[in-house]
């Protein structure tokens, strides 16, 4: 197990290592300047902001002192808003981007699996055919289509949950919604093919000739050989609900990373994208680690393995 | 009941499965009997209906599986009119199987001995603590080591033939009247088949369970059955006690079944085999279904289903070859090598017997 | 027990001669056998929501792809004067298609109040004046380029580095795996995004964001069945009797990864008309003038709660777009691979 974890994690930093060089040297050819979209400076107050931050040295210097801010923690500042660095930028926002992701992954999940497992049970009859519509309904619906319109009918319309900003948890209500819908309808489309499958399985046929009542085999064993594969989804319902905050905290106006990395890109702040970008990429290594072992520990199969 | 020695009575069983391609009838009218603690043998290769009929006297046929007619008697009651919840009843108390593979019978995240006592908590309704002691008496039973320890372990953690021990201690645990094996052994490696079998047949001994052991291999029969039933594209064909089918086969079928059989004399070059493949149940054949493939074919096996000819009390086959107005047949070599022996078996048993005065009852089998 | 043999005369218990036995069997007429192709047809059709889905795309395929002939007006062309204006559709008088509006609790006559005269806009206009019908064509259009596009680099790419990877194996192979593990840990829409800050906006940097993306599936599955076809007795039965490895792969393994390759286009797809409609949603994808159902639906949004008109038909389209494919592909797993394993 421990060489296990130390093999992932080296695999990990690796990544992270290739994701900085990769973005760092991408960003150094973009065709446009930060300064771009300031007004009119003259020569010498260009030649003063690119000092400021650090332009004018090589491009190896600028990298090896980028790359060791970072083993730091320290992305740089950003361009966008003056003297702030990225990676107090990038703090400040984690705790709402990581509240309703929490919540849009937890809720989604846990419906998911409801709705698939009640499709798996009540198969080829309408109730499977309505989990079926949910589940299609919430991969092809586009979460930016799905935000508005609960916010206009759900917040605007009916005023329960307040439109837009952030405090409290009645304002994580809709963005969460919005955004579970997607790893609500995933898990609930896998949950169904893994319960089908179990169910048709020659250990389900044994528990049958054991006399067991229905009821007494989707709880014992049907169940719990279905939900075991769920754990190695996860990691790409967290990039669903990555890609999908993006747009989400734009229109519910949460002040997030999501939000931050779209209004980054539209403005040129490079520092503030490399550096989300890394955080991203570090945040899904992580969740993709945390499955593999929860899956390790809960299917006795790998534990024993291992 | 029929008959007081009859623990099960299958009478006129039909059952058709519905498909896109139209109805496949699978079971076409077959009756027989179980008698109380022997072993009967359904022999018969893939597709020819030994499945499905275990399955109907366990109640789980798939869905699209419809009874077209029959009785599937126990103890006086119908089990095919029975609910579902009322086969929950029955099964895995009364009546329990073992299945082919035990790679995949067993629930891969349950403890095994958990699922060794599922039986005796849903049947018996036994606390834990109590069905996991009579289910590790069980694993020692069936013969697994270090029982104790083993009992938290999960099925990947044996190996093949130890699962099938477990599957066997599973269905016995609470020690059922009818005992379906349905190719139990198939899946296994020779020399672990051999131990299952013994297995089975020392656990038969001690509970007096009857067993209905399905098979296409009549190696495996010969040692293990009272009786052998040999079915056909969803009939039975020939049944009688095991030296009858084995010895004294009546049936063109059951001759090529034992032919393509090796065995210690089958010496040199190739084993007969039976040319032609079963017909299609879609639309199965007027007459004998098994005329196309059989070098003794008659006119009227292409118009009529042969009945069933009596051979002795005990032996009877499906076959025109059988009717007094039929042509005399020579069998293949092999088998009237079977029938001599056959023949002096049934001599030395008659001498014995009269010898030694017992009532050597053969219809007793 | 043989009693109920009447009608039997002795002639018929003449034994048959080999021939006519044989043709016992052969004249019975069994179930039509039915090739793989054939087969998984026959359990499509019977799916009617996919045959539905099948058919909305068509049907979107051609309006999207002749929209020159169906467009009512150039999408691109703009009329102030016409802005905002409600969809009418003449001769149906029902709020919603003749072309009035509720404005504080009014109906009133956008068209009339607008001098449009004899004009009309079966879908209404824009901010801009602009036809919404026509400009969603064109946006439809898009969606589908991509998606032709997406899949084809998912059969490019993906299918010939999942084979590569798996038919060599070796290092090759582990070396393959690991780029992809890297490339599995970005998400991919973090990537795209970073593609099109650093290209023009427009549509040939999706396409480009798309190409580098959209394999990545393709090549594990494909891979992971490469490996496994690759032990099997008909290959090596294939490589024993010396045939070359380009001919193996195409007469042996294309035709057992083609099910495997049908069903993963069909959920490529989808996603690539979502990240098209998501970069024109925040305004990094197709540049205006030009018409996306992303950029649509983000015009639209602005005005929806007046206006919601300009908001709910770029929305269901795209949701129908989305929604097709995706039944398709449900529908297509389930004909090609009866026992629907992942």
């Amino acid at each position: 197990m421990a060489k296990y974890l130390a093999k992932r994690i080296f695999y990990i930093i690796l990544t992270l290592f290739i994701v900085t060089t990769a973005t760092f040297f991408l960003m150094k050819f973009m065709p446009g300047t930060p300064l771009t979209n300031q007004a009119k400076l003259t020569p010498g107050q260009i030649h003063q902001i690119y000092k400021q931050y650090g332009l004018d040295k090589p491009l190896w210097q600028q990298y090896l002192v980028y790359l060791g801010g970072v083993v730091h923690g320290n992305f740089g500042t950003s361009f966008q808003f003056s003297n702030q660095p990225v990676s107090y930028l990038i703090g400040s926002r984690m705790g709402p981007s990581l509240t309703i992701g929490g919540e849009a992954m937890v809720v989604g999940v846990l419906a998911g699996l409801v709705v698939g497992a009640i499709g798996a049970i009540k198969a080829n009859t309408w109730v499977d055919t309505t989990a079926t519509i949910i589940s299609i309904l919430g991969v092809s619906i586009p979460s930016f289509v799905l935000a508005v319109l609960l916010q206009y009918y759900l917040g605007l319309k009916l005023r329960w949950f307040p439109i837009a900003d952030w405090g409290g948890f009645m304002y994580t209500v809709l963005p969460t919604l919005a955004l579970a819908a997607s790893p609500l309808a995933e898990t609930a489309r896998f949950m169904r093919t893994q319960m089908v499958d179990v169910l048709s399985s020659d250990y389900i046929e044994l528990a049958k000739a054991k006399g067991m009542g229905k009821v007494g085999i989707i709880y014992h064993h049907a169940l719990r050989n279905s939900l075991i594969p769920v754990v190695t989804i996860v990691g790409p319902l967290a990039v669903g609900i990555m890609t999908g905050s993006m747009v989400v905290e734009n229109i519910f106006s949460i002040p997030g990373i999501g939000e931050q990395f779209v209004k980054s890109v539209l403005t040129n702040d490079y520092p503030t994208i490399m550096g989300l970008t890394i955080v991203y990429c570090a945040m899904l290594c992580v969740v993709l680690l945390i499955t593999d072992i929860v899956y390790g520990i809960i299917d006795p199969r790998i534990r024993i393995n291992k | 009941m029929e008959n007081a020695n009859d623990i099960l009575e299958v009478r006129n069983l039909k059952i058709n499965f519905k498909t896109y391609a139209g109805t496949v009838k699978a079971i076409r009218d077959i009756s027989f009997d179980l008698r109380k603690g022997e072993t009967l043998a359904i022999v018969g290769e893939s597709g020819s209906g030994k499945s499905v009929t275990t399955r109907s006297i366990m109640g789980l046929n798939a869905e699209n599986a419809v009874i077209d007619g029959g009785t599937i008697m126990y103890k006086d009651q119908d089990l095919l009119k029975k609910t579902r919840k009322q086969m929950d009843q029955i099964r895995g108390r009364d009546i329990a199987e073992i299945f082919q593979d035990p790679m995949t019978s067993l629930d891969p995240t349950m403890k095994i001995g958990k699922q060794i006592a599922e039986p005796l908590i849903i049947h018996k309704g036994m606390k834990r603590e109590k069905a996991y002691a009579q289910a590790l008496e069980m694993m020692k039973l069936v013969g697994i080591d270090n029982a104790k320890e083993r009992i938290n372990d999960y099925p990947h953690q044996f190996s093949g033939g130890m699962r099938q021990r477990i599957v066997i201690a599973i269905a016995l645990v609470n020690y059922p009247e009818i005992l379906i094996a349905d190719e139990p052994t198939t899946a296994l490696d020779v020399t672990i088949q051999a131990q299952i079998l013994d297995l089975m047949k020392e656990l038969q001994a001690k509970t007096n369970t009857s067993i209905i052991f399905i098979t296409h291999d009549l190696g495996v029969v010969a040692g293990m059955a009272d009786r052998v039933a040999v079915m056909y594209a969803g009939k039975i064909v020939e049944y009688g006690t095991v030296d009858e089918i084995f010895y004294n086969p009546k049936h063109p079928y059951t001759w090529g079944l034992l032919n393509s059989m090796p065995t210690m004399d089958t010496s040199g070059t190739e084993l007969p085999s039976i040319p032609g493949t079963p017909p299609d149940l879609l639309d199965p054949p007027k007459g004998d279904a098994f005329a196309a493939r059989n070098q003794y074919a008659l006119e009227i096996d292409t118009k009529q289903q042969p009945p069933f000819f009596k051979v002795s009390d005990t032996h009877y086959a499906a076959t025109w070859l059988l009717d007094p107005r039929a042509p005399k047949v020579t069998p293949p070599d092999p088998i009237i090598e079977r029938q001599k022996h056959y023949a002096q078996l049934t001599h030395e048993a008659i001498d014995k017997s009269r010898g030694k005065h017992i009532e050597e009852q053969e219809e007793q089998l | 027990m043989a009693d109920n043999a009447k009608h039997i005369s002795a002639g018929d218990f003449k034994p048959i001669s080999a021939e006519d036995r044989g043709n016992l069997d052969s004249e019975k007429i069994s179930a039509p056998s039915l090739t793989f192709l054939q087969d998984s047809w026959r359990r499509f059709r019977k799916n009617k929501a996919a045959m539905i889905a099948l058919i909305i795309l068509i049907i979107l395929f051609i309006l999207a792809f002749g929209s020159n002939l169906f467009e009512t007006h150039a999408p691109n062309a703009t009329n102030p004067n016409l802005a905002n204006l409600p969809p009418k559709i003449p001769g149906i008088d029902i709020n919603g298609f003749n072309g009035t509006l509720d404005q504080s609790g009014q109906r009133i006559n956008a068209y009339a109040q607008a001098h449009a005269g004899s004009k009309y806009f079966i879908l209404g206009t824009d901010y801009l004046g602009r036809d919404l019908f026509s400009r969603i064509l064109y946006g439809t259009r898009i969606s589908l380029t991509i998606a032709l596009v997406a899949s084809f680099f998912d059969l490019a790419v993906g299918v010939v580095y999942g084979v590569i990877s798996g038919w060599i194996g070796g290092w090759v192979d582990t070396f393959m795996q690991r780029i992809i593990e890297i490339l599995l840990s970005i998400p991919n829409l973090v990537v795209i995004i970073l593609l099109m800050v650093i290209l023009k906006p427009g549509m040939e940097s999706i396409i480009i964001a798309i190409a580098l993306t959209s394999w990545i599936n393709m090549a594990r599955l494909i891979r992971a069945q490469t490996l496994e076809l690759k032990n099997q007795e008909f290959v090596l039965a294939a490589r024993t009797l010396g045939e070359s490895s380009i001919k193996i792969g195409f007469k042996h393994l294309l035709p057992n990864l083609s099910s495997i390759i049908i069903i993963n286009l069909m959920f490529t797809i989808p996603t690539a008309i979502f990240f098209e409609a998501f970069l024109s949603y925040i305004g990094i994808g197709v540049s205006a003038p030009q018409a996306s159902l992303g950029t649509l639906i983000n015009d639209g949004q602005k005005n929806f709660q007046f206006l919601p008109y300009q908001m709910w038909y770029p929305a269901i389209v795209l949701s129908l777009l989305m929604i097709a494919f995706n039944i398709l592909g449900d529908g297509m797993r389930d004909a090609f691979d009866p026992k629907s394993r992942e």
